[in-house]
C-alpha cells in the first residue's frame, strides 16, 4: 500500500467515524425529531447543514471542471443553481414553512384539497430524488475506486451503508447534525488547495481575488489575460469569452434555476428550524456558506486550467522539445488513465503529447472508429474525418507536425480530485479532498434518502393507505397553518 | 383593504424588487450585457465576466439578507410576528 493510500484511509475513515458517532450522539427520539428535527436547529447550524445537503458530489467534483473545460459559458451553472437558490429562499420555503407541517407532498394534497394531488406530489418527489441520488452514488463509488482502490461497486456500498445506517437511526435530526460535520469537511477540503494553489500562482492567498490577480513572476500580467493568451494559442477559444449563443446561455441558467428552487429535500431543511422568521434568515446563512465554494470553484476551475496546460506544453508551442513526453508523464496522469477518465494516443509518433485545438479531428476519429466497429454510417463518419483533416491540415499545427490531438479524453470530473496532485500538493492535502468529496455526496445523498422515506411514510403510508397506524403526530398548537391558507385563495 | 391584504401587498412589492435585481445581476450583467461589460477591467476581470462568475453570487447572498430583514419588519409592522 502506497503512503498515499494509507494517509486517504485515514482521513477518509475518521470522518467516516465522526459521522457515525454525531448521528448516534444525535438521535432523533420521537416522530417530530424524526422528520423535522423537532423544529429546534439554530438558524445559521441549519444554513449550514442546508450548505451540505444543497451542495452535492456535482458542485464539489464537477462544477470546477465545467468551468476549467467551459471558461465563461460554464458560469451558467454557477449563476443557475445559485440563483435558483434564491428562488426557493423567496419564493417557496418560508411560505411552506409558516404552513407548519412535515413534507412538502402533504402540503400540496392540503392545499389542493385533493388526495391524487399529494400521490402525484409524491411520485414527483420520488422520482426526482431517485435520480438524484445516484449521481452520488457514482459520485461516492468513483471517489472510493480512484483514492482506495476498492472496486466501484464495494465502495458503493460502503457509501450505502453508512448513509442507511444513520439516516435511520438519527432522522431529521442525526442527518441534520452529520451535515453540519460534513459541511466544515467539504469546505476545508475545497478551500484549502485552492489557497495553495492561488499562492503558488499568484501569491494571493485569497482565491477569489487570486483569479483576478497578476501571475506571480510575470511583470505584472494577468492571470486570465494569460490564460486566455495560453489556450487561444493552441487554437482553443479564450476562457473569458463566450462561445455558446446568448439564447442557449440564457435558456441553461433559466432551467437550472427552477430546477433548483423545486429540490424537495432543500425544502425540508427549513421545517427543522423553530420560526418562520428562522427560515429566513437561515436561507441566508446558507448561501454564505454555499457562496464560500461557489465563488472559489471559478478559481479552482481557471488555475487548474493554466496548470493542465503548462503541464502539457512545457516549452514553445511547435519546438520539437515544447511537448511532455509521453513516458515521462507524471504519476497523477497514470493514476487517472487507470479510470478511463483521461486518455492520451500518440498521434505522430513523435513521444510527446501534443494538447491543442485540432479542428475536431481527433473526435471525428473516434467517431470512425466506432462507425467501423458498429458498422452504421462508416461513409458520413469518413466524410467528416475527411473534412477535418482538411481543416487541420490548414492550420499552423500541421506545419509543427502534429496530427491531431492527443489528448484523448480529459473527464470534467477529474480536475478538482487531481488539482492537488497536478500542483503536487502534500499527501494530506489529496486525502482531504477525496473526504471532501464524499462528504459531499453522502449529505445530499442522507438528505434524499430521508425526503423519499418522509413521502413514502407519512404521506403514502400513513397519510393515504393505512391512517390508523402509530400515534397521532403531535403539532403544536401555537402553529396556525391557516394564515397561508388565506393569502393562497387569494388572487394576486 | 384589511389588514391581512396589506400585508400581502408589500410583501409581493418587496418580493418583485428583490426578483428584479436578481434577474438584473445574473441574466442582465452575467448573461445579456456580459459583452459590453467586459470591456470594463476589475483588476484581472472583466467585469461581465466577474459578474458571472462571482458579482452575481455575492449579490444574490446580499440580496436573501435583505429580504429576510425586510420581511422580518412588515411582520411586526403588520402584527403577523409568530409568538
Amino acid at each position: 500500500m502506497t503512503n498515499l493510500m494509507m494517509t486517504t484511509y485515514l482521513v477518509v475513515g475518521a470522518t467516516f467515524a465522526l459521522y457515525l458517532f454525531i448521528a448516534l450522539k444525535s438521535r432523533a427520539k420521537n416522530t417530530g425529531e424524526f422528520y423535522v428535527a423537532g423544529k429546534g436547529i439554530h438558524p445559521v447550524l441549519n444554513g449550514m447543514a442546508t450548505g451540505a445537503d444543497w451542495m452535492s458530489a456535482a458542485s464539489f467534483i464537477s462544477m470546477a471542471g465545467m468551468l476549467a473545460m467551459g471558461g465563461y459559458d460554464a458560469s451558467a451553472y454557477l449563476m443557475g443553481w445559485t440563483g435558483g437558490y434564491c428562488l426557493l429562499a423567496m419564493l417557496l420555503a418560508p411560505y411552506l414553512r409558516k404552513y407548519g407541517k412535515f413534507t412538502v407532498p402533504e402540503f400540496i394534497g392540503d392545499r389542493f384539497y385533493s388526495q391524487t394531488a399529494r400521490l402525484v406530489a409524491v411520485i414527483c418527489l420520488i422520482v426526482a430524488s431517485l435520480t438524484y441520488v445516484i449521481g452520488q452514488m457514482k459520485g461516492i463509488g468513483v471517489a472510493f475506486s480512484r483514492f482506495m482502490e476498492i472496486p466501484f461497486e464495494t465502495g458503493l456500498m460502503i457509501g450505502m451503508g453508512i448513509v442507511f445506517v444513520y439516516a435511520v437511526l438519527g432522522g431529521m435530526k442525526g442527518v441534520t447534525y452529520t451535515q453540519i460535520a460534513q459541511y466544515v469537511v467539504l469546505i476545508f477540503a475545497y478551500t484549502v488547495p485552492a489557497v495553495f494553489i492561488s499562492l503558488q500562482l499568484t501569491g494571493n492567498p485569497i482565491p477569489q481575488l487570486g483569479l483576478g490577480s497578476t501571475l506571480s513572476g510575470s511583470d505584472g500580467v494577468f492571470l486570465l489575460d494569460k490564460l486566455d493568451k495560453v489556450v487561444t494559442d493552441l487554437g482553443f477559444s479564450a476562457y473569458t469569452a463566450q462561445k455558446d449563443s446568448t439564447l442557449n446561455i440564457f435558456l441553461l441558467t433559466m432551467s437550472l434555476m427552477i430546477g433548483t428552487a423545486g429540490l424537495p429535500h432543500v425544502i425540508t431543511r427549513f421545517f427543522t428550524v423553530p420560526k418562520v422568521k428562522d427560515a429566513r434568515s437561515s436561507a441566508g446563512w446558507a448561501l454564505v456558506f454555499i457562496a464560500i465554494l461557489y465563488t472559489t470553484a471559478p478559481a479552482v476551475g481557471a488555475m487548474a486550467r493554466m496548470n493542465l496546460m503548462n503541464t502539457v506544453q512545457t516549452g514553445e508551442i511547435g519546438s520539437p522539445e515544447g511537448n511532455l513526453v509521453l513516458e515521462e508523464r507524471p504519476q497523477w496522469m497514470r493514476n487517472w488513465e487507470k479510470t478511463g477518465l483521461l486518455g492520451f494516443k500518440d498521434m505522430n509518433g513523435d513521444g510527446r503529447i501534443q494538447f491543442y485545438s485540432d479542428s475536431g479531428l481527433s473526435a471525428a476519429q473516434a467517431d470512425l472508429v466506432k462507425a467501423q466497429k458498429d458498422n452504421l454510417g462508416v461513409e458520413a463518419a469518413q466524410a467528416k474525418v475527411d473534412a477535418a483533416a482538411a481543416k487541420h491540415a490548414e492550420s499552423k499545427f500541421a506545419g509543427f507536425g502534429w496530427k491531431g490531438n492527443e489528448v484523448t479524453k480529459v473527464d470534467n470530473d477529474i480536475m478538482v480530485l487531481a488539482n492537488p496532485e497536478i500542483a503536487k500538493l502534500p499527501n494530506w492535502v489529496i486525502a482531504l479532498v477525496a473526504a471532501g468529496g464524499i462528504a459531499a455526496a453522502l449529505s445530499t445523498a442522507a438528505g434524499l434518502l430521508l425526503a423519499i422515506s418522509s413521502a413514502i411514510s407519512h404521506d403514502l403510508v400513513k397519510g393515504m393507505i393505512a391512517k390508523n397506524i402509530g400515534s397521532v403526530v403531535n403539532r403544536r398548537p401555537e402553529e396556525k397553518p391557516s394564515r397561508l391558507h388565506f393569502y393562497a385563495s387569494k388572487p394576486l | 383593504m384589511n389588514n391581512a391584504q396589506k400585508y400581502w401587498q408589500a410583501n409581493i412589492r418587496l418580493v418583485i424588487g428583490c426578483l428584479i435585481v436578481w434577474f438584473f445581476v445574473s441574466f442582465g450583467c452575467g448573461i445579456l450585457f456580459v459583452n459590453q461589460l467586459n470591456a470594463i477591467r476589475l483588476g484581472g476581470y472583466q467585469l461581465g465576466f466577474w459578474f458571472a462568475q462571482q458579482g452575481s453570487i455575492y449579490t444574490f447572498v446580499v440580496l436573501i439578507f435583505f429580504y429576510a430583514w425586510r420581511m422580518n419588519q412588515l411582520d411586526r409592522k403588520f402584527n403577523v410576528e409568530e409568538a
